[in-house]
């Protein structure tokens, strides 16, 4: 089973990562795996409480213990002490109010875990209890208690409306109108390596962060003015990260390590949440209430959506309103509506903080115009698939908030090959064979998924490759690897065009000083956009290797030489020279390549929705097979396909990784996760009480690439990462009404909703 | 108080409290920190190590049982740069993402294929059960275990 030496990487061909054999053997470093001969821990007191009037904080028992180093309150912070991308409305330390349980009240740092446990356990505050809001709609009422007194719009964060067409009028031109409320619970990203990291002042008194973040450029811009640091005196690394899924975009424990580290004399030191802190203190997906109404002609086209649409950004606004306005931007998924009224409410709450979650506001919206979609079926008794491929859009159409689609739509290909597919053809079949007492379904969704930032956010990479003098490469990624492999495909991308093979490379990850801007690692961009710049110094480098390699050879043409795995060969003697004889040739400052690449942007219609609109999007089509028990309710989801359009495959294996673990995750949020914070108190704060899919809860999963080249990607790819999130919900749900049904308008959909739904469903039938 | 033990085929011994977690003498004084911590409570599998040959959770053991006890971590898992076949396989089928369920769960699948070399996949699903990972949907991880298995009854 083992690859033959010296393959060079080629485009379309399954590889295994580079970074695969550091973490199979254990020798990959972590932000959590820092052990030094000398260092502290640091640990923070947090409030337990949803919401108050934050009087005082005692700190004087915790201070007198022996092996306590420092004890830190808001009044120790020498900045603004707020973060927050877009509001900076989050302290750093709580200052003047605790807005939700996880609020941050002391920082502790101690010679070790023992001391730090006691010490934190010694620190008291002083409150006046407020009443507290928790749901979104009553926290838009007048007389609501306020989250943040100096929010200008009261606990509204934000308010998005769109409006095509004739709107909502529209509904008086249409046959048939369907309507539903959906809603989706918090969901925990639960990545296995919790939030962690350590921090350092150098010896020019530069700070020093090593951390698990998904911003590494970003994260120092917030850590500059809350910590009152110049922010060229911040220097942060970021090791492989053992997940992320949205949760480590922005500041997590940045701010706090860096406190910590102010206050140690030099000496490093570590913080690592535990399990249960980072479920309190984490970010959440957004949980969402959705109206939806769907209005249709008699020949099945859509002709008008309504969707009004409440989220939950909780105590702070984090990148909240903007997970909103993406949702809202797909809010009619990947169909072609003429008329749509579309109104978004990003609520502030004291709940948990809401969030980045792979799927970004896409998943909660899916979840609810793919079931609104297969009611309109149902009233017009036509097949759920056959309506998608009526509406389906495509390239030259217009997407629900009127932008028109010029890239690559590749929907009704996914629908083509799904409508194929074996799962598809022989379902009925399927269906009639289930045993007594259960019930089988099958069902289909559809999804959209933008790539990128939106019109007005510029999204660029810095790619930067050096050749050295070993007559190897070294790529610079400014762009985190959180787990998905991106840095991996890059040492592709350059191996294919360089004709090597993984051996020839090394990656750098990000680190401030050594890797160039290149934003976030986040929207499914990470390979287009890095990739696209890599794409173009990789082509300058490997023509000045051609061109200096000339000179070991005789012959006067670069086209007759061609690289070859560790050196260049002449084409038609076979004469081979080794890179390392090339690199002699360079000078030091001829080693490095950078190359700047932006992504394209919408230049239209900016104004359309908060931030302007997207231009690329990939498409999916799934279908889950799901069998229920009808004595207990009990729901298994036994097959499933997703037929996905990201453009061309650059290695099928790193693509497969995306899918499949993008459906788990999305089978996670269909049945069994949901997040509670009832009354501002995280109630599931454990992998016991918040279930995660384990290995017997997901099935073997099939996985089609529509073949539908993105003409601006690299090699024609386009963004994999989330597409496959927002699936599962809506799919699982169909494939429960058409098991038995049942429409479940929130998810989870555990055996215990369908148990009653299904008890419910007899007491109507039974005769009276 | 003092244990002694067999780590990775080399007999050590070790001061420790009577408090102290195994995953905590594994990473932060032995610095073997390829067993990982996902929970601390026994609910993700990341910790798993060998003891006497079969999977254990380091974060519920205490160092003070290790006393004549034989340890396997992941370090001691490869002979030199040959992978053992199941770290081989996890490696070419593509089961490794993030990587920081990787140990814990090799180790698990190492664990289970000695005592049963031919597993379905179902039963290697029941055997991983215990073992979370949020990356890869685990398909990649049953394939590779699969592929181990057939590898070495070649």
């Amino acid at each position: 089973m083992k690859r033959e030496k010296q393959i060079p990487f080629r485009i379309g061909e399954a590889t295994p990562r580079c970074d695969a054999r550091t973490k199979v053997t254990g020798q990959e470093r972590y932000a959590a795996d820092y052990y030094g001969d000398h260092f502290f821990w640091a640990g923070v007191k947090r409030a337990g409480i949803p919401h108050g009037k934050l009087i005082k904080v005692h700190t004087e028992d915790a201070k007198k213990l022996k092996g306590v180093v420092a004890v830190l309150t808001s009044e120790d912070v020498p900045g603004s002490n707020r973060v927050g991308i877009i509001r900076g409305d989050q302290p750093v330390l709580a200052d003047k109010k605790i807005c939700y349980a996880g609020d941050p009240l002391a920082l502790v740092i101690a010679e070790n875990k023992e001391t730090l446990q006691a010490a934190l356990a010694l620190i008291t505050f002083d409150h006046e209890p407020l009443p507290g809001v928790f749901d979104v709609e009553e926290a838009l009422r007048k007389d609501a208690p306020l989250v943040h007194e100096d929010s200008p719009g009261g606990n509204l964060l934000r308010l998005v409306s769109v409006e095509t067409g004739k709107g909502a009028s529209a509904f008086d031109e249409c046959d048939v109108i369907v309507e539903g409320v959906f809603e989706t619970p918090f969901q925990e990203h639960a990545y296995l390596e919790t939030e962690a990291g350590w921090a350092y002042l150098d010896d020019s008194g530069q700070l020093v962060v090593v951390t698990a973040t998904q911003t590494p450029f970003r994260d120092r811009n917030e850590m500059a003015p809350a910590l009152g640091i110049d922010v060229e005196k911040i220097r942060v690394i970021v090791p492989y990260l053992g997940g992320a899924f949205g949760g480590k975009d922005g500041i997590t424990i940045q701010c706090l390590l860096g406190l910590s580290a102010l206050h140690t004399g030099g000496v490093p030191v570590k913080m690592w949440w535990g399990r249960e802190e980072s479920f309190l203190a984490s970010v959440k997906r957004l949980s969402a209430r959705m109206r939806y109404r769907l209005g249709v002609k008699r020949d099945g086209t859509f002709h008008a959506l309504e969707c009004r649409a409440y989220f939950d950004t909780g105590a702070y606004a984090g990148l909240g309103e903007t997970v909103m306005t993406l949702g809202l931007e797909h809010a009619g998924s990947a169909y072609r509506i003429p008329n749509v009224s579309i109104k978004g409410s990003c609520v502030y709450t004291n709940n948990a903080v809401g969030g980045p979650f792979r799927g970004f506001g896409v998943t909660q919206v899916t979840a609810a115009m793919e079931r609104i979609v297969d009611m309109a079926a149902q009233k017009l008794s036509v097949d759920p698939l056959a309506i998608r491929r009526v509406n389906a859009v495509e390239r030259g159409d217009k997407n629900c908030i009127g932008v028109t689609l010029t890239h690559s739509t590749g929907i009704k290909k996914c629908l083509a090959a799904l409508s194929d597919h074996p799962l598809w053809r022989e379902r009925e079949g399927w269906k009639m064979k289930a045993g007594q007492f259960k019930k089988r379904g099958v069902g289909i969704a559809c999804m959209a998924h933008a790539m990128g930032y939106p019109a007005v956010v510029p999204d660029f990479a810095n790619a930067k490759i050096e050749f050295t003098g070993e007559g190897r490469f070294r790529i610079y990624a400014g762009i985190v690897d959180m787990g998905q492999g991106n840095a991996s495909t890059y040492a592709h991308i350059a191996g294919a065009l360089l004709g090597q093979e993984a051996s020839a490379f090394e990656l750098i990850q990000p680190d401030t000083e050594r890797t160039l801007p290149s934003g976030s690692s986040s929207a499914s961009r990470t390979t287009y956009v890095y990739g696209n710049a890599l794409v173009i110094s990789v082509e300058d480098l490997k023509k000045k290797i051609l061109d200096k390699a000339l000179r070991l050879f005789s012959t006067a043409q670069a086209e007759e030489l061609m690289l070859v795995p560790g050196g260049i060969r002449h084409r038609k003697d076979k004469k081979k020279v080794s890179l390392k004889e090339v690199a002699g040739l360079f000078d030091e400052s001829e080693r490095f390549y950078t190359a700047y690449f932006r992504s394209p942007a919408a230049t239209e219609m900016l104004d359309r929705i908060y931030l302007g609109p997207h231009i690329i999007f990939s498409y999916g089509a799934h279908l889950a097979y799901v069998e229920i028990d009808t004595l207990t309710g009990c729901i298994e989801v036994t097959g499933y396909l997703a037929v996905t359009d990201a453009g061309n495959v650059i290695n099928p294996q790193a693509y497969e990784q995306q899918i499949q673990g993008g459906i788990a995750q999305g089978i996670g949020f269909a049945l069994s996760e949901d997040y509670k914070a009832a009354n501002g108190h995280a109630d599931t704060n454990s992998l016991a009480t918040y279930i995660i899919p384990t290995a017997m809860d997901v099935p073997d999963m099939l996985s089609v690439a529509a073949d539908n080249a993105e003409e601006t990607g690299p090699f024609g790819m386009k963004g994999i990462g989330e597409i496959s999130i927002s699936g599962p919900v809506p799919a699982i749900a169909n494939a429960v009404a058409d098991a038995c049904g049942i429409r479940i308008g929130r998810n989870p959909i555990t055996a215990e909703n369908i148990f009653r739904a299904l008890w419910e469903q007899n007491d109507q039938e039974r005769p009276r | 108080m003092k244990i002694s033990f067999v780590l990775n085929g080399k007999k050590r011994t070790a001061d420790v409290q009577p408090d102290m977690r195994v995953v905590d003498l594994l990473r932060e004084h032995l610095h073997l920190t390829g067993t990982k911590e996902g929970c601390g409570s026994g609910e993700c599998g990341a910790c798993t190590i060998l003891v006497d040959g079969e999977s254990r959770l380091s974060c519920l053991m205490l160092a003070a049982q290790l006393e004549g006890k034989r340890i396997t971590t992941i370090e001691g898992l490869s002979k030199g740069k040959r992978l053992h076949p199941v770290q081989e396989a996890f490696v070419e089928s593509g089961a490794v993402q993030c990587g920081f369920c990787t140990p814990g769960m090799v180790m698990t699948a190492v664990d289970m294929l000695s005592r049963n070399p031919d597993p379905s996949r179902d039963e290697i699903r029941e055997g991983i059960s215990g073992n979370l990972c949020r990356c890869t949907g685990y398909q990649k991880i049953v394939d590779a275990i699969e592929a181990a298995a057939k590898d070495k009854s070649r």
